[in-house]
């Protein structure tokens, strides 16, 4: 009996180090800076938020001092980009103090939770982050939640620095609603050089060009020569397939309800989308977008369809461009820009809505996004950048934003609300188990019908 | 909180004591007892209210529309998947933690050297959350084939067991068998420590009785031992029944969000805070508290009633 107490005793100590790891980690992930951790862990409670802020800044100001921005950039590039952006900030406006009340976990998930139930109990945050789109537009509009920002483009001359096909594509019945600080892209196709001069294959550019490449690299033993991830990875190849298949009219018309999604170029699009499944790694469920790009580079795949955050992921692990990776627009898609954008809102009620308002003037402005960009890993949404601080990759993905035709993405929230894209990611989940076409296209009808 | 309750009646043999300070045990327990009465009951109130209510984005929205959710609910195919998993979930967790949990109390009965040091080891995964589990086993089950094995696939190839190698968790219709083996790992000591007591709570006059009327060992243990650990085995079915049922962290670490491992919680998690569906979430609440309850409540009922007999 004697010789179970030391184990006894070691499990509970085991169990308090775990107990204790899990707190600290936490409260690090949620404190990006001073005084955001009482705000986030206490949603509902306005007067935590005003007392946490003016017991910081010890010089004493009143409520206009200050600007809360929720986000859930706290790690990697994202939280790096926030930083410099929020340097900017200080130096523009010194006397506002900038609360970040930044949410790990999730992918956003966790933050939009902690925002919803924010919301829910009338205690907004003067600013936060969405993707830019319908994700914003078909939740926070629709919630009343946030206020047009047509003033400020105005005032700052942003419609002239930004791409008129960017501007519908943020906006509900001619309001714009979202600042957007970044710029990535959806519509990449990703390759292994030396894997495609082996097999002599060149790089696609339209869809039979695609499969014909594809079918070559299978005939020269390339069991997978695509490369696939988990379950969002595949409703993003869908999409760009899908804009492929039925151009960018076809494309824009699905989400403005031109397009019936019982037609048969949806039909079409739906069976090219199919058939390049057949060309997908099958352990594609276990991998993460980063497991998929390093197949590429292995060699064990040849291409991967990704957004251009996978160059990020390249170039981390030290691989270089033209040599260990090339990059085209995914194949058909050639002179369309699939975009996708973190922005920034104007919440309705703001506590502080002028100090938000210049937070947002900041996120909009040159010194503002050259300052988030280059750190993040993506373009500026204004095309008079300052071109030296960006890399090879980008410096093509900024001239392709200038003269591409803008359309969006739908995995990343631009082109349907959140009710929409989960619907369709569910139909899209359902196809990769039963690969039946018809059953997919009125899975999608539905989709619509519940939260279009 | 709520097992405060239970506890302060399961001493049963401090009755006496128990009536002169009846009023303050109960003026003690009051703050828990409110508590309860808002955090638990209140929001299952509220969560059935919302589950027959018409609430799509993020406010709320107290349209009543009968049992539409539920009805909606019934035609779903994805939740059709999620039941299909649960139950292949629930039979390999139950029958793995069952089966390994009685043979290893069995062996440690038999009294093994350092018997506690054993003990601790078996029960010492519980002590790891689900999420940990998850992210080591989702590395040890890795699917990749050819040259990428990896994990427990790769070691089948190095000792020569290649026919062992599979997909796991990515095999068509049963990879939700193999998300059930990290849990049967983590489980099945707790189950070994309810037989453990249960087979120390068997009178040693009883097995050389059975001994003596010329019973082999197998037949000790079908005939005598087994039908005396009947309410252990149900008891421990209770308390992984409920866990099989309930499972959300060990999925979202081990699969991510994937339709093909979905299981009725995370369908409920991601339909609600991804799709702001807030009535078909509370639906599948609904579901999932009533099929618990359909496990627990007889369960409990039966036990009271045996406390008061």
């Amino acid at each position: 009996m004697k010789t179970k107490k030391p184990f006894q005793f070691l499990v509970l100590i085991v169990a308090l180090v775990m107990t204790l790891a899990a707190c600290g980690s936490s409260t690090t992930d949620t404190t990006a800076a001073s005084g955001s951790s009482d705000t986030t862990a206490a949603p509902g409670s306005t007067d935590t938020t005003a007392d946490s802020g003016s017991t910081d800044t010890t010089s004493g100001g009143d409520m206009a001092s200050q600007v809360e921005v929720f986000s859930w950039w706290t790690g990697g590039g994202e939280a790096a980009g926030l930083d410099e952006m929020i340097k900017v900030f200080a130096a523009e406006d010194p006397d506002i103090e900038f609360i970040n009340s930044a949410v790990a976990g999730g992918a956003g998930t966790n933050a939009r939770a902690v925002l919803a139930s924010r919301l829910q109990a009338n205690d907004p945050p003067d600013s936060w982050q969405g993707h830019a789109g319908q994700e914003l537009i078909g939740t926070y509009v629709a919630a009343d939640q946030i206020e047009p920002l047509n003033f400020l483009y105005d005032e700052e001359g942003w419609l002239d620095v930004m791409p008129e096909t960017l501007i519908p594509l943020i906006s509900k019945d001619g309001n714009i609603y979202s600042v957007p600080v970044n710029i990535h892209r959806a519509n990449v196709l990703w390759a292994n050089p030396t894997v495609l001069a082996d097999a002599g294959v060149e790089m696609p550019t339209t869809l039979a060009e695609f499969f014909t490449a594809l079918d070559a690299l299978q005939a020269s033993g390339m069991e997978a020569p695509l490369a696939m991830g988990e379950q969002w990875t595949s409703m993003h190849l869908f999409e760009t397939i899908m804009l492929a298949s039925m151009g960018p009219d076809g494309w824009d018309g699905l989400w403005d309800g031109s397009v019936a999604w019982d037609s048969a170029e949806v039909t079409q699009g739906l069976e090219d989308f199919a058939k390049i499944l057949d060309y997908t790694n099958a352990d594609s469920s276990a991998l993460a977008w980063q497991d998929a790009g390093q197949l590429v580079l292995d060699g064990t795949a040849a291409f991967n369809v990704m957004g251009d955050w996978q160059e990020g992921f390249f170039r981390e692990v030290g691989a270089v461009p033209g040599t260990d990776y090339v990059w085209a627009a995914t194949p058909g898609t050639e002179g369309n820009f699939q975009f996708l954008s973190d922005s920034f809102v104007l919440a309705k009620n703001a506590p502080n809505r002028d100090a938000a308002i210049a937070w947002l003037t900041v996120a909009g402005s040159n010194a503002g996004q050259d300052a988030f960009n280059p750190v993040k890993g993506s373009i500026p949404a204004r095309s008079d950048a300052d071109r030296s601080l960006y890399g090879e990759y980008l410096l093509s993905a900024m001239d392709d934003w200038a003269s591409h035709r803008v359309v969006g993405s739908l995995t990343h929230g631009v082109v349907a609300n959140d009710s929409w894209k989960s619907e369709i990611d569910t139909a899209v989940g359902l196809f990769l188990l039963d690969r039946d076409v018809a059953s997919f296209q009125s899975a999608l009808v539905a989709a619509q019908a519940a939260s279009g | 909180m709520t097992a405060e309750a239970p506890e302060t009646k399961s001493v049963s043999g401090r009755r006496e004591i128990f009536r002169m300070e009846h009023w303050w045990g109960v003026v003690w327990v009051l703050p828990s007892i409110l508590a309860v009465m808002l955090f638990v009951y209140g929001f299952i109130g509220w969560t059935a209210r919302v589950s027959v209510s018409a609430w799509k984005g993020l406010l709320p929205d107290y349209t009543f529309v009968g049992a539409d959710n539920f009805t909606a609910l019934a035609s779903d195919p994805r939740f059709h998947i999620d039941i299909k998993n649960t139950a292949i979930f629930t039979v390999v967790f139950i029958l793995g933690c069952l089966a390994i949990g009685l043979g290893l109390a069995i062996l440690l009965d038999k009294g093994v050297r350092a018997e506690g040091f054993y003990r601790s080891l078996f029960l010492f995964p519980m002590a790891i959350s689900f999420i940990v589990t998850g992210v080591v086993w989702r590395w040890l089950m890795n699917p990749a084939q050819g040259d990428r094995l990896s994990g427990l696939n790769l070691l089948f190839d190095a000792v020569g067991l290649d026919f062992l190698i599979n997909k796991w968790y990515a095999t068509p219709t049963w990879g939700i068998a193999a998300v059930a083996l990290p849990a049967v790992w983590q489980m099945s000591g707790y189950t070994m420590a309810l037989y453990l007591a249960g087979l120390r709570a068997v009178p040693e006059s009883l097995r050389e009785a059975a001994r003596v009327d010329g019973a082999s060992e197998l037949q000790l243990y079908r005939r005598v031992i087994m039908p005396l650990l009947w309410p252990v085995t149900l008891s421990a079915v209770i308390i992984l029944g409920h866990i099989s049922l309930k499972i959300f962290d060990l999925i979202i670490a081990l699969a991510g969000k994937q339709v093909a491992l979905d299981v009725p919680a995370t369908y409920m998690w991601t339909t609600t805070f991804d799709g702001f569906f807030f009535g078909r979430g509370a639906a599948i609440g609904m579901v999932l508290l009533v099929s618990v309850a359909v496990l627990v409540v007889p369960y409990l009922w039966f036990t009271l009633r045996q406390d008061r007999a």
